[in-house]
């Protein structure tokens, strides 16, 4: 870019020359002409781009490119691999969970289950037991009325002679005689009918 | 130095370095000849050993490679879809030699190849040439479809033509003369206000304080160089895969 070690060639074309010549068909070296546009210089140019060039499109045609490609292809399928292996850790850890859930549900049931039959039995049994001392409670309650009803029927019984005993008594005190037993029996029965 | 006159127009002279004629013709080994060698071995190098170690998890250098490859690859497709795929060493190869030519332009004392319309217009031949050849090889006399646009009426026809042919002519010399044009334009940019520096700094301590104006002029000029050097290279990138597309499908 800076001035280079080319000053003996620029001093020796103005000593022939002069400066400002636009000239064609001058040396590669020649001063005045605008080097690009020097055509002297372009069938070595060309030579050297296509030399070069096409030594490096084929370098990189055999060589770096198959490699560069080839680091970027096993990056995205280690990359492709390991999502698919993260896929099915997550499918393992979902069918975990839903096992999971289902073995929670399948114990809830069961649960409920047992509590329900405990529960049954329970009243079964409670059931069972009323009835039992409900059982004896009615035959207990049927001696009582039958005993009541015999002493009721025993104190009847008495009520009919204690009431003669009263009556003859009455009659004694009233009448002062003695009416017979046989009368009185009647008479109470027919009052007590 | 400062008793000759700063040139700026010394950077582009060829000197030959291996005279060599054969037939009547120049073929010397020049300076332009040695920086040729130097981007292709840059270039080569770097993508080469880069890769070396073929590591899954790229450290920086490979990282630029893999980046590298990667967007042209991608432009490639974009522009010309997966049938283009076939061109990815070819465009990758100038998209490389270009960035590589227009960054090693860049150092001081360096030979910039591509501010050297010969080198830019044999690149931009090489390019048309690849799409009439390919064109012609693919699709026949189908390939002058190239020209005739679809939905045009009958009465414009000849003038959509002409103008269509004009343009595919004209693209070989505005692709080549983009880059050159450029890379002479900054270059010689950059030489003046560097030849600044160096004037003013020979008149005396007024001048070494003026002169800091052109140094970071020129500081500017190379941060906007080293853009240019990218940009070039892309845009000579995208517009050759925009080419072979037309290769590819020439009935638009």
């Amino acid at each position: 870019m800076f001035v280079t070690s080319a000053f003996a060639q620029e001093s020796a074309p103005a000593a022939t020359e002069g400066e400002t010549h636009a000239a064609t068909g001058v040396p590669a070296e020649a001063h005045g002409t605008f080097p690009p546009f020097n055509p002297a210089t372009y069938p070595s140019q060309l030579l050297w781009l296509a030399i070069t060039f096409g030594l490096f499109y084929l370098f990189l045609k055999r060589v770096v490119m198959p490699r560069v490609g080839g680091i970027i292809d096993v990056r995205n399928d280690r990359i492709t691999q390991d999502l698919d292996h993260a896929a099915r850790l997550k499918g393992e850890a979902d069918a975990a969970v839903a096992a999971y859930e289902q073995e929670l549900a399948e114990a809830k049931g069961k649960a409920n289950a047992i509590g329900q039959q405990a529960n049954d039995a329970a009243k079964a049994e409670a059931e069972a037991a009323r009835k039992t001392i409900e059982a004896a409670l009615d035959q207990k309650l049927g001696e009582a009325e039958a005993r009541i009803s015999s002493i009721k029927a025993n104190a009847m019984k008495e009520v009919g002679t204690i009431a003669e005993d009263t009556a003859s008594a009455i009659v004694e005190a009233l009448v002062g005689g003695k009416a017979s037993k046989a009368e009185i029996a009647a008479a109470v029965k027919s009052v007590a009918g | 130095m400062a008793a000759d006159k700063v040139d700026p127009i010394h950077q582009f002279q060829i000197q030959p370095i291996i005279p060599i004629h054969i037939g009547g013709y120049d073929l010397s080994f020049t300076n332009s000849a040695l920086f040729m060698l130097a981007t292709v071995a840059v270039a080569s190098a770097f993508l080469y050993l880069s890769t070396s170690s073929r590591s899954l998890v790229p450290g920086r250098l490979q990282s630029v490679s893999e980046m590298a490859y990667e967007f042209v690859g991608n432009m490639l497709r974009d522009a010309a879809g997966t049938q283009g795929m076939k061109f990815f060493p070819f465009v990758f190869s100038l998209f490389m030699f270009v960035l590589v030519a227009n960054l090693l332009g860049l150092f001081p004392y360096f030979f910039t190849i591509t501010s050297h319309i010969i080198v830019t217009f044999g690149l931009a031949a090489l390019v048309i040439g690849t799409v009439v050849v390919y064109g012609f090889t693919k699709h026949g006399f189908g390939f002058l479809k190239l020209f005739v646009p679809h939905g045009v009426p009958v009465y414009l026809l000849p003038l959509v033509v002409l103008i269509e042919v004009i343009s595919f002519v004209s693209r070989p010399v505005s692709l080549s003369v983009r880059l050159f044009a450029n890379m002479l334009a900054g270059h010689i940019t950059l030489k003046v206000f560097s030849g600044f520096v160096v004037s003013l700094s020979a008149l005396g301590a007024v001048g070494v304080a003026g002169s800091v104006l052109p140094l970071a002029m020129a500081v500017a000029l190379t941060a906007l160089e080293l853009l240019v050097a990218f940009l070039q290279a892309y845009v000579f990138a995208v517009l050759t895969c925009m080419y072979l597309n037309d290769a590819l499908h020439p009935g638009h």
